[in-house]
């Protein structure tokens, strides 16, 4: 079972709640996929606080555990300013640190990422940061405090799938103990359960599932890739190989000529 | 005194944050508030005095990825 910040996780899948294309259905896809994990944001509240209490009262009561993020923040004071409410509003220190430093490719601005890891890990705070793939910026965020890593794998919603596997490879080579579950980019299971088999221990994804034709058959499927791949990497898997090799004995085969 | 409210100016007459929520009939428990950028303790709102030019921001759980 995966293990983050002292508590155990059934699932190694968390789920995004957003852009679904209603709240029964989220709830639906929620159930189906087996998370325990469910992320979350803070927003700007325009029904006097009935928006925000109704969608409160659908996500309680699915049971997961909650990982509120700092979405859309693009600079430290923002996603550090963000952070300490969703804290007051949700009563746990986790936090999903996203600071973006690019509008067009949401690609993480790594320098304020650190910067806003360092103050919130001194705050008391669980920091999930959500990162790119480079080592250099990952050994920053643990030196910061970090006890996780969240590598995107590609573009937020490109649905694109792992890009670089050579770099996730590396990634769990470097930090074979530091959890490190793969954020953003995946579109598809089968993505899913590739950087699972890399050795990687959960995933966390939102778009692939929510804007599927059938998101509650999605995140069944996604919930049965995560574990399949999972498994498959602890099962040790065979290397590739250029050549032929017959699966059936070949001793005591007849011969008829 | 004019304060910027999520982003909307408005004419308001409270001068504490808890009145400014009460005014503008906010209520519940799922609701986060920063001053300035700074978060507000929902405890502290009632003493919090507001300032002519204050942005006060007002935020409830959402949909998120």
């Amino acid at each position: 079972m995966l293990e983050l910040f002292g508590t155990t996780l059934p699932s190694r899948l968390l789920l995004g709640t957003a852009q679904y294309p209603s709240p029964a259905i989220l709830a639906d896809a929620v159930k189906a996929s087996g998370t325990s994990v469910v992320t979350v944001s803070l927003r700007r509240e325009m029904a006097g606080g009935k928006a925000g209490e109704k969608f409160w009262a659908l996500i309680s009561a699915l049971g997961t555990k909650i990982l509120p993020n700092t979405a859309g923040c693009h600079s430290v004071k923002e996603a550090v300013t963000t952070a300490k409410m969703a804290r007051e509003v949700f009563g746990m220190n986790w936090i999903k640190l996203e600071v973006i430093g690019n509008h067009d490719t949401l690609q993480p601005d790594v320098f304020g990422l650190v910067e806003a890891a360092r103050i919130l890990s001194e705050d008391g705070f669980s920091v999930f940061p959500y990162t790119t793939d480079d080592l250099v910026v990952a050994e920053r965020l643990l030196e910061a405090g970090c006890k996780v890593l969240m590598p995107w794998c590609a573009p937020i919603g490109s649905a694109l799938g792992p890009v670089n596997i050579p770099a996730l490879r590396s990634m769990r080579a470097h930090f074979p103990d530091v959890p490190l579950i793969v954020d953003a980019g995946l579109g598809r299971p089968s993505h899913a359960a590739t950087v699972m088999e890399l050795g990687f221990d959960a995933v966390l994804l939102n778009t692939a599932v929510a804007k599927a034709a059938d998101p509650v058959g999605m995140a069944r499927a996604f919930g049965k890739a995560v574990e399949a791949g999972h498994e498959a990497f602890r099962s040790g898997m065979l290397e590739p190989r250029e050549v032929a090799m017959p699966s059936t004995p070949t001793f005591g085969r007849a011969v008829f000529a | 005194m004019k304060l910027i409210v999520n982003g909307e100016a408005l004419e308001i007459t409270a001068t504490t944050l808890a009145a400014l929520l009460a005014a503008l009939d906010y209520e519940g428990d799922w609701l986060a508030t920063a001053v300035n950028s700074d978060l507000v303790h929902k405890a502290h709102r009632a003493e919090f005095h507001l300032s002519d030019g204050d942005r006060i921001e007002i935020l409830s759980p959402m949909q998120g990825g």
